[in-house]
């Protein structure tokens, strides 16, 4: 069919087939089938989305997510606010994981006014304890909440307790538990307070004895590992044919990291190596983010050792209020706890952004990738599914 | 699946005997000494600039006035009020604070029915969180949402200028302007303190916008001597500027300058579409051609009345020529201004002293005069000694220099005088000793200690520079003359200038004495005006105020319905006072003539 827009007909071969898959013979009227709608509500995840299963029995034969649920339309309010009042709006496009949001406004801000040589190298280096122990506090919920979609609520809890205390770690730095509104257009807005290190290390202390307790609640757990092996698979194939990034790719045996691709910050000084799976069921993912747990407490104590203990946090910037960047445009990304997590970024010369769109893992894993993964899938592992795969829907519906 | 995964989680089952982790009493619990929780405002250091207002992206602030503040220089008089609904506590707000005065506490507890008592305004309802000493401030160190610094304006040294009267301040470049224009951060608050109210945000904003013509504009709704004004005004826009609370203030007068200087003369006309002025048969007559004269002379011109300026002095210009040094106020920018405003169709009669006989000729021939003749008698310390010859006006003085004449530059002078007109003098004595014996000997004392001089710093520091020496806070005694030559000043110790009351009433300590060596005395002690010219019946008529001033109207109208007056006879004295007297004649004199009809 011509697309009336392109004028004409786009080539559809190398996209997804869900189309096809969904079978348009589903006749509820048969009674063979049941439409049932899992939320809207909160289903393990951030923000509220609905789905629209059909039903076989237990199976799920036709899967259709919606969202739509929450707001919102940030990327149109930061459009309308000056460039360093974006930053304090964006962290509502994803809750989960705040500061990722921030760095990417800051960033593209500074790329496109060429202030990014003049951020001060202390404030890189804060950049990225904000961002690992926000991937740290992401992953404690993550990690154990997977075992949550299969009824083991102990772990959420240990879990829990100790994301806390990582929080305690943000309120104390950047004066917000969830919404940290740290890194600013320039730099950050704060040094550590005293006595941060140490407390910080302490915290990480009881996160290695947590991850040693984890491991034998979860993975070698008999129940989790009959659920969790083998369900949901995605193949290598399927990796860039839906777009999927981060531990999900890695879990499928491909090695796909913003930080070792890409190096930005300082990411290029530190030591470590993305850990990967090769099975690609849900058992392989929540694996590989345990072990990145692992790897984000190491990262977390290689970066306090080696950021300089003093420095200016912000570089020497225009007046805020009048502060216009001259045309352009810029893709900015980074390393999430979801994966690839970017922002397209235009300016137009005047004080205010001409575009901003957000590209998150979550649009490609939690619709396009999730629709097709649900279809066969029992009734009772949608939760799994959804949750394995990072679905964060703030981020979709930005 | 194997035996060891059925029994390894029951390890779980060892926390059971570790201690809870929960926090017993959530609602105590303190938050964090950099939590951004509620809001604090110290409303005695608040100046209401509303930047708070302006950088809050969800418009959860406004400016509300407020009972016990005032509005006053400095002070918009109102504070902010937040709306708890609107609010993300980012505190933006905080750190864009121009004086540091508001701050978020770390309280984060608030329980309340009403939902309208979320909307307070901190530092001023009664709120428990107050006494929390922490929360969140502007973070440090080198954050700052504007440049603290201005930009230097560059300057002839005191070695290229000590011997010459051209002009040492070299005005900014397109690149500095604009720079020093973004510190703006729009309060508004200059506005209220200039005596001619100028729109100064907008024209800095044309500035950064590069907009000349919009610029020039802007100046003229108010004040059309931007030439001038821009070097030599008093700025008092400049003390207020709420970026001088924490770094340096605007460079308001240069950027003034920055834009007039930009607009060649030619394309006034065109700019400020004054091609053509309609003229009707009113006929205004203005005494004196000094900023009030001139500023009358422009805006009644724009209404369509005939002007006719009576002038003593050989070119017009009053103070601004004759009062203020060349290396201050270059000539051709005074032509400048004053041609444009002359270009109107304002009719100059210059070298015309008008007296009692012509003042009431005027009366009969216009239908309303405008006087502004300015303070040019100088006022003498009346010491032993202050009558001879050689002890000089500085008011005098100047007059000569521009005027060209030849006057009297002994080796060693010494000027009594702590303002701005001394500085003058001096500045201007020291050029010419410098350029007559190479070397400068002038000693400047005043009766004001070092920090109480009503001199501009930077006045007193160049003067410094250009080798003069200020040596405040001495009395005037006697002027010691042998043989009928001047040797120099004997001077007392000044204790304290003003009583208790702030009234003028200086105490001496007569045991500390010196002398300052001179050859020549010159007074600069303050000016007075000459208002011999307005008949006696007249000015019988006219009521005064303190301190023998004419009592004026807001329009500048005397008790004599068409006898208007204006400048540094009746307010200031400075240009910028002048200037805004001369608008609101205008209005006034408008205002009668239509009255007339």
């Amino acid at each position: 069919m011509i697309n009336k827009f392109l004028g004409f007909e786009p080539d559809e071969s190398k996209l997804p087939s869900k189309r096809a898959k969904i079978g348009a013979e589903i006749d509820l009227s048969s009674q063979k089938y049941q439409k049932i709608w899992l939320g809207p509500n909160h289903p393990g995840v951030t923000g509220n989305m609905a789905m629209e299963l059909w039903v076989e029995g237990n199976t799920v034969v036709k899967a259709k997510t919606h969202v739509g649920y929450l707001h919102r339309g940030f990327e149109k309010l930061i459009e309308r606010r000056l460039y360093v009042q974006g930053f304090p709006t964006s962290i509502r496009m994803c809750v989960a994981e705040p500061d990722t949001n921030e760095y990417l406004i800051a960033t593209c801000t500074e790329q496109l006014s060429g202030y990014d040589k003049e951020v001060p190298e202390m404030a890189k280096w804060l950049r990225m304890l904000s961002l690992e122990m926000a991937r740290l506090q992401g992953l404690l919920r993550g990690v154990p909440g997977q075992g949550g979609t299969f009824a083991l609520g102990l772990g959420v809890q240990w879990g829990v307790y100790l994301r806390d205390l990582i929080l305690d770690r943000f309120e104390e730095l950047t004066g917000g538990r969830v919404y940290h509104m740290y890194i600013i257009p320039g730099g950050v807005r704060g040094l550590l307070p005293d006595g941060f290190k140490a407390r910080l290390e302490d915290n990480l202390k009881e996160i290695d004895d947590f991850i040693v307790r984890i491991k034998k609640l979860m993975f070698h757990n008999a129940v989790f590992k009959k659920r969790a092996i083998g369900l949901g698979v995605i193949t290598p194939e399927m990796v860039d044919k839906y777009g999927i990034v981060g531990t999900t790719a890695r879990a499928s045996g491909v090695k796909r990291d913003v930080r070792k691709d890409d190096p930005y910050l300082y990411y290029d000084q530190l030591d470590f190596d993305p850990p990967t799976d090769t099975d690609g069921d849900v058992y392989a993912r929540t694996w590989v983010r345990w072990q990145e747990l692992i790897q984000t407490v190491d990262l977390l104590r290689q970066i306090m050792a080696k950021m300089p203990e003093k420095g200016d946090i912000r570089a020497n910037m225009p007046n805020v209020l009048h502060w216009r960047i001259p045309k352009g445009e810029t893709y900015v990304r980074l390393e999430s706890g979801r994966g690839e997590y970017g922002m397209y970024y235009v300016t137009d010369g005047s004080d205010k952004p001409r575009r901003v769109n957000l590209r998150g893992p979550s649009y490609t894993h939690g619709v396009a990738l999730l629709e097709d993964m649900l279809v066969g899938a029992d009734v009772a592992d949608v939760h799994a599914l959804m949750v394995s795969l990072q679905t964060c829907p703030p981020e979709i519906e930005r | 699946m194997n035996l060891k995964d059925i029994l390894t989680p029951f390890t779980a089952w060892s926390r059971v005997v570790k201690d809870p982790v929960t926090i017993k009493d959530p609602l105590s619990r303190e938050g964090a000494p950099r939590y951004r929780g509620f809001h604090d405002n110290d409303v005695e250091t608040c100046i209401g600039c509303g930047t708070c207002e302006a950088i809050c992206e969800n418009e959860a602030i406004d400016l509300v006035p407020v009972e016990g503040i005032e509005t006053k220089d400095g002070d918009s008089g109102l504070r902010p009020k937040i709306d708890y609904g609107r609010c993300c506590w980012c505190a933006l707000c905080v750190d864009i604070c121009t004086t540091n005065s508001l701050r978020l506490t770390n309280e984060f507890k608030w329980v309340d029915t009403d939902p309208d008592n979320f909307r307070f305004i901190p530092g001023v309802d009664e709120k428990d969180w107050y006494k929390k000493e922490e929360g969140w401030r502007k973070p440090e160190p080198n954050y700052h949402f504007y440049p603290q610094e201005r930009v230097k304006m560059e300057e002839l040294g005191p070695e290229e200028r000590g011997d010459s009267f051209i002009e040492f301040v070299k005005g900014y470049s397109k690149e500095q302007a604009q720079q020093e224009a973004d510190r703006c951060v729009e309060c508004g608050i200059c506005i209220g303190t200039c005596p001619a109210h100028m729109g100064i945000p907008e024209y800095i904003k044309a500035v950064r916008n590069d907009d000349m013509e919009e610029g020039l504009k802007i100046l003229y709704e108010t004040n059309p001597l931007p030439e001038i004004c821009g070097r030599i005004c008093t700025h008092k826009c400049e003390t207020v500027c709420s970026v001088g609370v924490n770094g340096d203030p605007l460079s308001i007068r240069w950027l003034k300058r920055y834009i007039a200087d930009q607009v060649p003369a030619e394309q006034y006309h065109e700019i400020l579409d004054t091609k053509k002025i309609y003229k009707d048969d009113k006929k205004v007559a203005i005494i004196g051609a000094g900023p009030a004269g001139l500023s009358a002379a422009y805006y009644l011109s724009l209404l369509g009345h005939n002007v006719t300026i009576f002038e003593k002095l050989d070119k017009p210009g009053g103070m601004m020529r004759y009062g203020i040094p060349e290396y201050r106020l270059p000539y051709d920018q005074i032509d400048k201004d004053v041609n444009y405003i002359l270009s109107l169709g304002v009719e100059l009669k210059t070298n015309t002293t008008v007296d009692e006989e012509m003042f009431k000729k005027l009366q009969k021939d216009y239908d309303a005069v405008f006087v502004s003749t300015g303070l040019h008698l100088g006022r003498s310390t009346r010491i032993p000694g202050s009558d001879h010859e050689h002890v000089f006006q500085s008011i005098d003085l100047l007059r000569k220099i521009t005027a060209g004449e030849e006057i009297m530059v002994p080796e060693k002078i010494v000027v009594i005088g702590g303002g701005n007109v001394a500085m003058d003098i001096t500045r201007s004595l020291a050029r010419l000793q410098r350029a007559k014996y190479g070397k400068v000997q002038i000693i400047t004392t005043s009766l004001e200690s070092e920090e109480e001089m009503p001199a501009d710093r930077e006045e007193v520091v160049e003067a410094r520079e250009e080798g003069a020496t200020i040596d405040p806070g001495w009395g005037p005694k006697e002027i010691e003359i042998v043989d009928g030559k001047i040797k120099g000043l004997h001077v007392v110790k000044v204790l304290s200038v003003f009583d208790e009351d702030h009234r003028f009433n200086p105490k001496f300590d007569e045991n500390q004495k010196k002398f300052f060596e001179g050859d020549m005395i010159v007074e600069s002690i303050g000016q007075a005006p000459d208002l011999s010219y307005i008949p006696k019946e007249i000015d019988e008529q006219l009521e005064r105020g303190p301190r023998g001033r004419y009592l004026i109207s807001e329009y500048n109208q005397t008790s004599v319905e068409w006898l208007f007056a204006g400048g540094d006879i009746v307010v200031g004295p400075d240009v910028i006072h002048g200037i805004a007297d001369g608008h609101k004649a205008a209005v006034g004199i408008d205002n009668y003539l239509n009255s007339k009809k």
